[in-house]
């Protein structure tokens, strides 16, 4: 099985990837990888915090659900989330048929950009996939 | 025969409300004739009530209709692991409706109650000898609610011995059934989960390093979910109380046991059982269950309202427990369901219910030896009351999962084995027979599952596409989830919302 | 001894001979049973046991028989009630409950041959919401009380509070069930006489509809207070009376929870009973036990057959299997063939059925409540309108006219003198519903007039 992995992500072991803001370099988008969607499934909730709750880095900050399992989100980095995907509110199926674009879940105003460094690169990241199918 | 509903019929999109007809009634009231009284003032009454409207025939042919699309323990085989789907006897069914216990009023006095009070005060101590737990309530509804009973139990006795700010974990084994750790949860404590040894019981090394003074309670299923015995428990529990906690048995699989070992000897200080797995009370599609917790001396004065006790006249009375962690509900538990399990307990009486672990055992190991090499055994030892194959050759070899083994076996007139559980295994297929199926039935189980191994390999498509004999075939369970349609609405609603 | 001493078949519940037992045996290769438990610590294994000898089914039957012969007959007169009311159930309801594809059916896990269960569920679920003006429902919970509990505890979550009002009277055991719940939960439980006590820690006010002593509660305003504090109101209605009193939904209830025992069949000396639950749909996510969901076949159209509806348990990642510790609730066999008996009972009665039946209760209780007020020596304290409970109030203390009426067969309301309401004090509590027989209510006046004149 082969999984899309942009190059011009950052991803997480927890298979969320980030997105950086060119225009605003201390924003970043954030979502749930090809890998992690297909292992959750169709996905048909999720649980989000609101628009200006806080994130703090390697803490859940959210749920994605399927009919028969749940997934903890957990925050790549700590910010103050500034927007949400309401579109996944009516369609959560977005997650699943668009994960890197219609589906991303949230935006996050970054506290210390710094801890992007610590995040993996898309060579890194397709590794890690190569391992998990094992 | 009968005739059947017409094969295409799409006999679930009407609901009651869209039969019968408006002015139709079922049953007929009585007039009142005598003085009136007048209503209470409108602003407390209800002024519009939509219900369905038929006429008693036609109500009966739904209902009817509606059970023929079910399946039961009657119906045939139901090797659902875990849920010990055993034969439910009618003779239970006629005790429970005798008048003087079904209408007994809760508030009664115990005085006009003592038939149903000596009743269930001799199944209380036959409970107690079977669990070696001495003291006894039978107030739980179901099992969860005994395993709530139990822990808080434990954090009351903790508290009481100044020990209770410290101790807020409880460790639960990985292989354990979703309800302990949930229990473990709502009593306030936080899960630390023990991972299985290669040999299927209890990593011993993460038990001796986790318990620490921060321990409450470590929560074991005896024998485990894999089917196996917990080897050594009885090491485990001395360790366990040396570290100043507590050990709690979930008894679901007390069928395995029942009659040749006791969770009291064996060191537990309180267990919860299930009499609608162990004792044949009918599961009724998902409850009335009943959930007895039985504990040691020491925790007996923490049991749940109320409890049962024979006074000095010989009468028994429901009294509160010293330190009672108080009532689990309003009244004294699902007493119609535990006068079946007292039949059941008189029915078989000691050497039957060995005669009952003893043939469930032989039972599983049978469909185990039948079985062999057609599965795969994770744990290829033999069992007790159950065996859990997986389904990863299947997946691995020809695409199929336990999820199509299992539709599939609906084809073959049988209800499926529990899948994906326990946890631990992959594409787990958790089967038990129970001592009230004959061989001949598991041996066409176990038939049926060789046919469909066999079929994986030649036609998958019939797995991925079964049922194909059912009333109706695989449900879009991810709509339902996605846009949550819960109760019926008037067609001009139901179009409003679309 | 591990076989019983009757050769070939031991005993009706288990088919397996001695014949069987030796050919699996020899295939599953042990020389007995017993080797199939050597994993059992030996230091354990068979010990004694003290059970009482077993019977056949025509002794059990004699037994029990003469057992059941010992509580008080139906036949007795019985004015109890405080949580459990004797109804006119629908005889076809326990014609239609005891079909054994419903009665022994376990947990809907395989949709496809389960939709009996799944799709009474569902009927189930939409009567509750019609009953209690609600927008969903799930299948049933234990009992009013934990479901009470429960309802606290969701409360609790959405608010991110740490106590919980109820409001007296209540029934003291449903307080006690929120009582135990709560302490796992670590919520502080205050019984309040007024809503003016409420503050803004309490997630929720809970209050009985009809309260403990029989009155009819106007929610409005209860709900306006709740609602004020930043609070749910939870209303623990009796789904009969809802036959007649107005939905609390439509009144600002959050969430419902009821008994449902009492419509479904006999009172079984209290269980198994059936707790209703039901919410607004925006607490949907946090709701305990299992919820139907209506949904269609995966069939492709290629088929040439339209997809047909059913039904499954949905929303399933909120419950115990899945979610473990994390789990809305522990819950997870709740009473599911009584909530069968409840919907077939209410829907027999239908919409005029229903209420007739709760306006026939209301006539008679405030019937037998006038002539008992009109004997000498005696009053009904007024508590404002009410359903089928009203206290009394005789020439005697509380406990002494009870016995009087037990010395003349009749079970007199439960004895609720203790209470703090002064509308209570030397009180009895006697309900009188729809299905009280005319000749229990005569004699309860002839008895009660009797006792007066001797007093």
């Amino acid at each position: 099985m082969s999984y899309e992995t942009p190059e011009h992500l950052l991803y997480t072991t927890d298979h969320e990837w980030l997105q950086r803001d060119d225009e605003r370099p201390d924003e970043v988008t954030i979502g749930i990888t090809d890998f992690a969607q297909e292992q959750v499934g169709d996905v048909v909730y999720l649980e989000l915090p609101a628009a200006g709750s806080a994130l703090t880095a390697g803490e859940p900050f959210g749920e994605i659900e399927s009919a028969k399992t749940v997934a903890e989100l957990f925050a790549p980095i700590g910010g103050e989330l500034i927007a949400v995907n309401a579109e996944l509110e009516e369609r959560p199926e977005l997650v699943n048929e668009s994960p890197y674009d219609d589906g991303w879940i949230v935006r996050v105003r970054m506290s210390r950009p710094a801890e992007l460094d610590g995040l993996l690169n898309v060579h890194a990241y397709r590794e890690l996939i190569v391992e998990d199918e094992r | 025969m009968s005739a059947q509903p017409l094969a295409n019929e799409d006999f679930g999109a009407r609901l009651s409300w869209d039969r019968g007809a408006s002015g139709r009634r079922a049953v007929d009231v009585p007039t009142w004739r005598g003085d009136e009284t007048p209503l209470p003032d409108s602003r407390l009454l209800r002024n519009s009530l939509s219900l369905p409207e038929l006429s008693q025939g036609e109500l009966a042919r739904y209902y009817t209709s509606l059970s023929r699309r079910n399946y039961g323990i009657d119906s045939g085989a139901y090797p659902l692991g875990s849920c010990t789907m055993k034969y439910n006897p009618k003779l239970n069914e006629l005790i429970a409706s005798l008048p003087g216990f079904a209408e007994a009023h809760p508030q009664a006095g115990a005085e006009d109650a003592q038939g149903t009070l000596r009743t269930l005060f001799e199944l209380r101590q036959g409970l107690a000898e079977l669990t070696g737990l001495p003291a006894v309530s039978l107030a739980p509804a179901a099992g969860a609610q005994g395993e709530l009973a139990g822990v808080l139990m434990i954090s009351a006795a903790l508290d009481a011995r100044g020990d209770g700010a410290p101790r807020r974990r409880v460790l639960v084994p990985d292989s354990a059934h979703g309800t302990n750790p949930a229990t473990a949860a709502m009593a306030g404590y936080t899960v630390t989960q023990i991972p299985t040894a290669a040999d299927g019981s209890l990593d011993r090394r993460t038990i001796e390093r986790e318990l620490d003074e921060t321990v409450a309670a470590v929560m074991v299923t005896v024998p485990n979910t894999l089917g196996l015995w917990e080897r050594g428990i009885e090491q485990v529990a001395k360790r366990i109380h040396e570290a100043g906690a507590y050990l709690y048995a979930d008894g679901a699989n007390l069928n395995a046991i029942v009659g040749r070992v006791r969770y009291g000897d064996l060191g537990f200080d309180v267990a919860h059982l299930n009499l609608h797995k162990s004792f044949s009370t009918p599961h009724g599609g998902g409850g009335p269950g009943a959930g007895p917790v039985c504990c040691s001396e020491e925790l007996a004065p923490y049991l749940p309202t109320p409890v049962l006790e024979e006074d000095e006249y010989g009468d028994v009375r429901l009294v509160a427990p010293e330190h009672s962690i108080g009532r689990l509900q309003q009244f004294h538990g699902n007493v119609g369901v535990l006068l079946r399990a007292y039949a059941y307990m008189r029915s078989l009486g000691l050497d039957g219910l060995r005669a009952v672990s003893g043939q469930a055992v032989l039972n599983a190991n049978y469909l185990r030896c039948l079985l062999h090499g057609h599965y795969d055994l994770p744990y290829d030892r033999p069992v007790l009351h159950e065996v859990v194959f997986s389904g990863s050759r299947q997946r691995r070899q020809h695409g199929v999962r336990t999820y199509d083994i299992a539709k599939r076996l609906i084809d073959h007139g049988v209800h499926p084995p529990t899948v994906y559980f326990p946890l631990i295994v992959e594409e787990a297929l958790m089967i038990e027979p129970t001592e009230t199926e004959p061989p001949e039935t598991i041996e066409a189980l176990a038939d049926a599952l060789i046919a469909i191994a066999e079929e994986a390999a030649v036609d998958p498509d019939a797995l991925r596409g079964a049922p194909w004999s059912a009333p109706i075939g695989r449900l879009d369970e991810t709509t339902a989830a996605r846009r949550p349609l819960l109760r019926w609405q008037a067609p001009a609603q139901a179009a409003a919302d679309q | 001894m591990t076989t019983p001493s009757r050769s070939g078949s031991p005993h009706p519940y288990i088919p397996a001979t001695e014949a069987d037992r030796e050919l699996m045996l020899a295939r599953v290769g042990v020389a007995d049973l017993e080797s199939l438990f050597a994993d059992l610590p030996a230091a354990w294994r068979d010990p004694e046991i003290d059970l009482p000898a077993a019977l056949t089914e025509p002794e059990l039957i004699a037994l029990l028989t003469q057992r059941a012969a010992a509580n008080v007959q139906p036949s007795t007169p019985s004015f109890l009630g405080a949580g459990a009311y004797r109804r006119s159930v629908p005889s076809i309801v326990s014609y239609l409950t005891s079909r054994s594809e419903f009665a022994t059916a376990y947990t809907p896990y395989q949709p496809e041959i389960s939709q009996g269960t799944l799709q009474s569920g569902f009927e189930y679920q939409s009567v509750v919401c019609e009953l209690t003006g609600m927008d969903v429902s799930n299948t049933g919970l234990y009992d009013v009380g934990s479901a009470t509990a429960e309802a606290c505890l969701l409360a609790a979550r959405v608010t991110k509070r740490r106590a919980v009002a109820l409001l007296e009277p209540i029934h003291p055991h449903t307080a006690d069930v929120v009582r135990t719940y709560a302490r796992g939960a670590e919520l502080r439980v205050d019984q309040i006489d007024s809503p003016v006590a409420m503050h803004e820690a309490h997630a929720c006010l809970v209050v009985q509809q009809p309260d403990y002593l029989g009155a009819i509660v106007d929610l409005e305003p209860l709900a306006e207070a709740a609602h004020a504090q930043g609070a749910l109101l939870v209303a623990v209605a009796d789904p009969f009376a809802l036959g007649l009193l107005r939905p609390p939904g439509d009144a600002g209830a959050d969430i419902v929870t009821g008994e449902g025992r009492d419509l479904a069949g006999s009172p079984a000396y209290g269980g198994p009973s059936l707790g209703l639950f039901a919410a607004r749909s925006q607490f949907l996510r946090q709701m305990p036990g299992r919820i139907v969901g209506r949904t269609h076949e995966l069939r492709s159209p290629a088929d040439g057959v339209d997809p047909r509806t059913g039904y499954v348990l949905t929303l399933q990642a909120r419950e115990q299997f899945i979610r473990r510790e994390r789990a809305t609730s522990n819950v997870s066999t709740a009473q599911s063939l009584v909530a069968l008996a409840f919907t077939i009972a209410v829907q027999a009665l239908g919409p005029q059925g229903l209420r007739e039946s709760a306006e026939l209760c209301y006539q008679r209780a405030h019937d037998a409540a006038r002539r008992i007020a009109a004997l000498p020596g005696y009053e009904a304290p007024d508590r404002g309108p009410w359903f089928q409970e009203f206290l009394v109030r005789g020439p005697m203390p509380a406990p002494q006219l009870a016995f009087q009426l037990a010395l003349r067969g009749i079970a007199a309301g439960l004895d609720v003198s203790s209470r703090a309401e002064p509308e209570a004090r030397d009180a009895l509590l006697f309900a009188v519903t729809e299905a009280t027989p005319d000749a229990h209510i005569d004699d309860l006046v002839r008895a009660l007039s009797d006792i007066g004149d001797r007093a």
